[in-house]
């Protein structure tokens, strides 16, 4: 992408959004727009209706454990009449996992929200139907949170099988 | 004209019930169609002409539980559709038989984490399990002959 074009919009953003974007970073021509989570509605609804961002990619967590604020939540936004995009990010400390719903601006929100509060727990204030999406609906816990385990059975080789063996479940007829 | 002159003398063949039963069972085994990953492209091919699965008698690939007697477990099984392998199996009819395709099907695989069942042996009782990530078509045509010969083995009185 033209380099002026990114840098142009980090600047045009920041003038019109003025406090409530607290950092606009550049890193090879991506844009991201540093906000809170007080203030991002209304960082997401200038950016949709001013700067012609229809689209919303993606909303994703990222769990930054042992770091603080832990949660960075993420908003993947594509305009498809100019053809950019942007990234708009907010933070959220450990015991603060909770964030206004995107639904209002942008739809396609709904789903990505209900991933994020299945495999994070983030819970999102006013969104319309928070259930989970991916794990069955009994599942307990939240599974990419960094407290997790990345594997979930021991890795069998000769010397410990026969104990993995008659410790694992076996189905009956 | 009788089928004794076109043959000739035939004589009589005693056989036990249970081997015949078992041959006839052996032979006419009818597939689920149950492909979950990758390795359900390997489970088409080995149905498709290179491969050739209608020479063991499995040209039949049912869509239906109700109709088969077989489930290959073609892939990878995630928690979420375990509790749906389980009910397609008990609405299979007896007698029945699993083939565990695959290394994710049979123990997990790459694949060690919350998501994913850690071998369907911990849902369905499995009969054969067949290596590969994914095993080639021989391999599953293999597998399947090792059950068609458990199966000419099994008793009777196992399904009742
Ligand atoms: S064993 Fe390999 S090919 Fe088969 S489902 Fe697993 S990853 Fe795919």
């Amino acid at each position: 992408m033209d380099q002026s074009v990114t840098t142009n919009l980090g600047s045009t953003v920041l003038a019109a959004l003025g406090d409530a974007v607290n950092d606009v970073r550049i890193f090879r021509d991506e844009v991201t727009l540093i906000t809170t989570k007080e203030r991002v509605l209304e960082v997401l609804q200038h950016l949709r209706d001013v700067q012609h961002f229809e689209m919303l990619t993606d909303e994703t967590c990222v769990d930054y454990y042992p770091r603080e604020p832990r949660f960075g939540i993420l908003y993947q936004l594509y305009s498809l009449s100019r053809n950019i995009r942007v990234r708009v990010k907010v933070m959220l400390g450990e015991y603060e996992r909770t964030i206004p719903t995107a639904c209002g601006v942008y739809t396609a929100a709904n789903w990505l929200e209900r991933e994020i509060y299945d495999l994070f727990g983030i819970t999102f204030d006013g969104h319309p139907d928070l259930r989970r999406i991916m794990m069955p609906p009994g599942w307990e816990g939240h599974p990419l949170l960094k407290e997790n385990p990345v594997k979930v059975e021991e890795v069998a080789f000769s010397f410990n099988r026969n104990r993995i063996d008659a410790e694992k479940p076996y189905a009956r007829e | 004209m009788g089928l004794e002159q076109k043959l000739g003398n035939m004589g009589v063949v005693t056989t036990s019930l249970e081997q015949a039963v078992g041959w006839a069972r052996s032979n006419a085994i009818w597939p689920m169609l149950f492909g979950l990953a990758c390795c359900a492209i390997e489970m088409m091919s080995t149905q498709a002409s290179n491969y050739d699965m209608s020479r063991f008698g499995m040209e039949l690939m049912r869509a239906s539980p109700r109709q088969s007697d077989l489930m290959i477990v073609a892939g990878r099984v995630s928690r979420k559709m375990a509790p749906v392998l389980r009910n397609l199996y008990d609405q299979m009819p007896d007698p029945k038989w699993v083939i565990a395709m695959g290394d994710c099907a049979s123990c997990g695989g790459v694949f060690n984490n919350y998501a994913v069942v850690q071998g369907v042996d911990e849902i369905v009782p499995v009969d054969v399990y067949v290596a590969g990530c994914p095993p080639r078509p021989e391999a599953l045509i293999d597998g399947i002959l090792k059950l068609q010969d458990k199966i000419k083995k099994e008793p009777l009185t196992k399904w009742q």
